[in-house]
């Protein structure tokens, strides 16, 4: 019998905690993937963070580390520091990420920290039930924007990706969307490459994954892929902020 | 023979941290700690260690919780109002049963409070330096040759029991120069087969974390936690008794107060008063039965603290409040005197005279 599918060996046999429809599955799949098809399972170190992905420790099949609220890609320099050869990475939400880690995010891009942060925007706070995240997009509707996100007195959302690749020490920051197969493909590569530029010790690498929150957006999963690709990506456009490997190569 | 030299107690510290094998340290410039950093900030690299300057307190001890993770001898240092925002990352470590050694060279507070020494922090460093029941050691040297004693045992006993250690100087302390010598002691850090360093494909994944959903768990996890704890009380507990033999009343005063209480007691004793000190040199574990030992002939007890009273509350529970416990002390950058103390003294010996 030929094997024309396996489960990636970077993923554990642990059921996953997501909720029906949710990309978490799907964006855990392309970073076990990556890890795998490199062969540096051995010297990955993964940090999660709080929120959904808060129990990622129990689904990665590498090292572990579960940090406060925020401050993963400060838990990952001291990982970078104490493992010279170490391939280190974060995976972060929204809320994680952009609001209460977002000097930890803007330092270590700043330092040009040589790990890897891939970064679940799905525009809600999940974990919690539901409530405004910094990417929430003007006008939606969450528990704690309920008449829809006022930007006069709750402010604008927050595009990571564009913010990043203005600073000297990022090396690589893309944002990529999981709402259809080609796009799943591409989000793939990025991945891929971001673990590669830190292998190679080229610094910071985020990748920005656009992905959806059926449960909390209140729609069905199909109708939640939808909603992203209409309503986030013209927020959030797809593509390539920075690459130091393209510029090098000009 | 080890070299004899003159230092400042934050850059004795500093030094003693890296000849205990510590190569990572992150910290964040605060006053009255500053010559700590400066100091590793020249050190480190020459000794192909890591010295990182964080964006906030908040991240340094992130960092630290990270590098203790990896399983290498990780320091931050701060001050006051910095381990407050470091008390976040503390309880995590704490929870995630990380070692690791913190220095709080304590200035004046509430708040952004003042850069002169102070000793206001004992309550937050022994009864609740993060959320949750949680603990670290602490440690309170009184000259700068024990501050740098410390800084060695702290990395081994901080290892030994998976439990953070901290030191808890002050500005007084950690400026003053004194002479020093370096211990020529061979550094053995413990094995960690618990660290997030990469299984090599050689081990099942490690998990370094303190989330744990089921109440059970979290429960049974606490319990097996202040298992560690009781040993630690059991164990550890260290304090010095200067003439107490004979006292009638017992001075007890740590870091340094300690010194002014010393000079307080010799006047005294000069003068015919039979007073002793004892010395507490950790503070979480309180040294009971060291106090309950040198306190054996004493009628009277007399705290000296550089804050409104902090120590004492633990004073009087070790004495189970059978005798009386007086306060003496000043706070917010203010330095007790010797004749101020002595003064007490003698109001109290007079009082235990009668």
């Amino acid at each position: 019998m030929t094997t024309v599918y396996e489960k990636s060996k970077m993923l554990t046999d642990a059921p996953m905690s997501y909720c029906p429809g949710c990309t978490h599955g799907i964006i855990h799949k392309l970073v076990a993937e990556s890890i795998s098809e490199l062969g540096v399972e051995g010297r990955t170190v993964g940090v999660a963070p709080v929120g959904c992905s808060v129990m990622a420790y129990n689904f990665f099949a590498c090292d572990m580390v579960q940090a406060p609220h925020g401050r993963a890609p400060a838990v990952a320099t001291g990982l970078a520091r104490a493992l010279p050869e170490g391939v280190i990475f974060t995976y972060q939400g929204d809320g994680d990420l952009a609001a209460i880690g977002t000097a930890e995010t803007v330092h270590a891009a700043s330092r040009g920290e040589n790990i890897v942060i891939i970064f679940v925007n799905n525009a809600i706070y999940g974990m919690t039930g539901g409530q405004m995240a910094p990417t929430t997009l003007p006008g939606q509707v969450t528990q704690t924007s309920p008449y829809g996100r006022d930007v006069k007195t709750a402010g604008y959302p927050i595009r990571i990706c564009e913010m990043l690749a203005t600073l000297d020490g990022t090396a690589y920051a893309e944002r990529v969307s999981v709402n259809s197969v080609p796009n799943i493909r591409k989000a793939k590569k990025a991945i891929k490459k971001a673990f590669e530029n830190q292998i190679a010790g080229r610094g910071f690498s985020i990748v920005e994954v656009l992905s959806t929150c059926p449960t909390n957006w209140g729609l069905t999963p199909v109708e939640a892929l939808k909603w992203l690709e209409e309503n986030m990506t013209p927020y959030y456009p797809l593509g390539v902020y920075k690459d130091i490997t393209a510029e090098e190569g000009k | 023979m080890a070299e004899r030299i003159l230092m400042k107690g934050n850059e004795a510290i500093a030094e003693a941290a890296i000849r205990a094998g510590c190569r990572h340290f992150f910290g964040y410039p605060i006053t009255p700690q500053t010559e700590v950093s400066a100091y590793l900030a020249k050190r480190m690299p020459k000794v192909g260690g890591c010295f990182l300057q964080a964006e906030s307190e908040v991240a340094a001890i992130n960092m630290v919780l990270g590098a203790a993770a990896a399983g290498v001898r990780v320091m931050t240092s701060s001050s006051s109002p910095g381990i407050s925002l470091k008390s976040e990352g503390i309880s995590y470590i704490i929870g995630s049963d990380l070692p690791c050694v913190i220095l709080n060279i304590q200035r004046g507070g509430p708040g952004l409070g003042g850069i002169q020494p102070s000793q206001a922090d004992y309550n937050q460093a022994t009864k609740a330096p993060g959320h949750g029941d949680a603990h670290v050691m602490v440690f309170a040297p009184s000259t700068v040759q024990e501050m740098v004693t410390c800084i060695f045992d702290m990395f081994d006993l901080s290892e030994q029991y998976r439990v953070p250690a901290m030191l808890l100087g002050d500005g007084l302390l950690g400026q003053m120069m004194e002479p020093v010598e370096f211990p020529d002691v061979k550094v053995t850090p413990a094995e960690k087969p618990w660290a997030a360093n990469g299984h090599q494909n050689k081990r099942e994944h490690n998990v370094v974390n303190s989330l744990y959903l089921q109440p059970d768990q979290l429960e049974a996890k606490n319990i097996e936690r202040f298992e560690r704890y009781a040993q630690i009380q059991a164990n550890e507990t260290r304090a010095e008794a200067f003439e107490t033999e004979d006292c009638d009343v017992l001075v007890v005063a740590y870091g340094a107060s300690s010194r002014i209480a010393r000079s307080a007691v010799m006047n005294a004793r000069a003068q015919g008063l039979k007073v002793g000190l004892l010395r507490p040199i950790t503070l979480w574990p309180f040294p009971k039965k060291e106090l309950l030992k040198a306190s054996k002939t004493a009628k009277d007890i007399l705290v000296v603290e550089m804050s409104m009273g902090q120590m004492v509350d633990d004073v009087k529970l070790a004495l189970e409040c059978k005798k009386p416990v007086h306060f003496f002390g000043h706070t917010g950058g203010i330095i007790p005197t010797p004749a101020e103390v002595l003064e007490q003294l003698k109001t109290i010996a007079g009082g235990a005279a009668k």
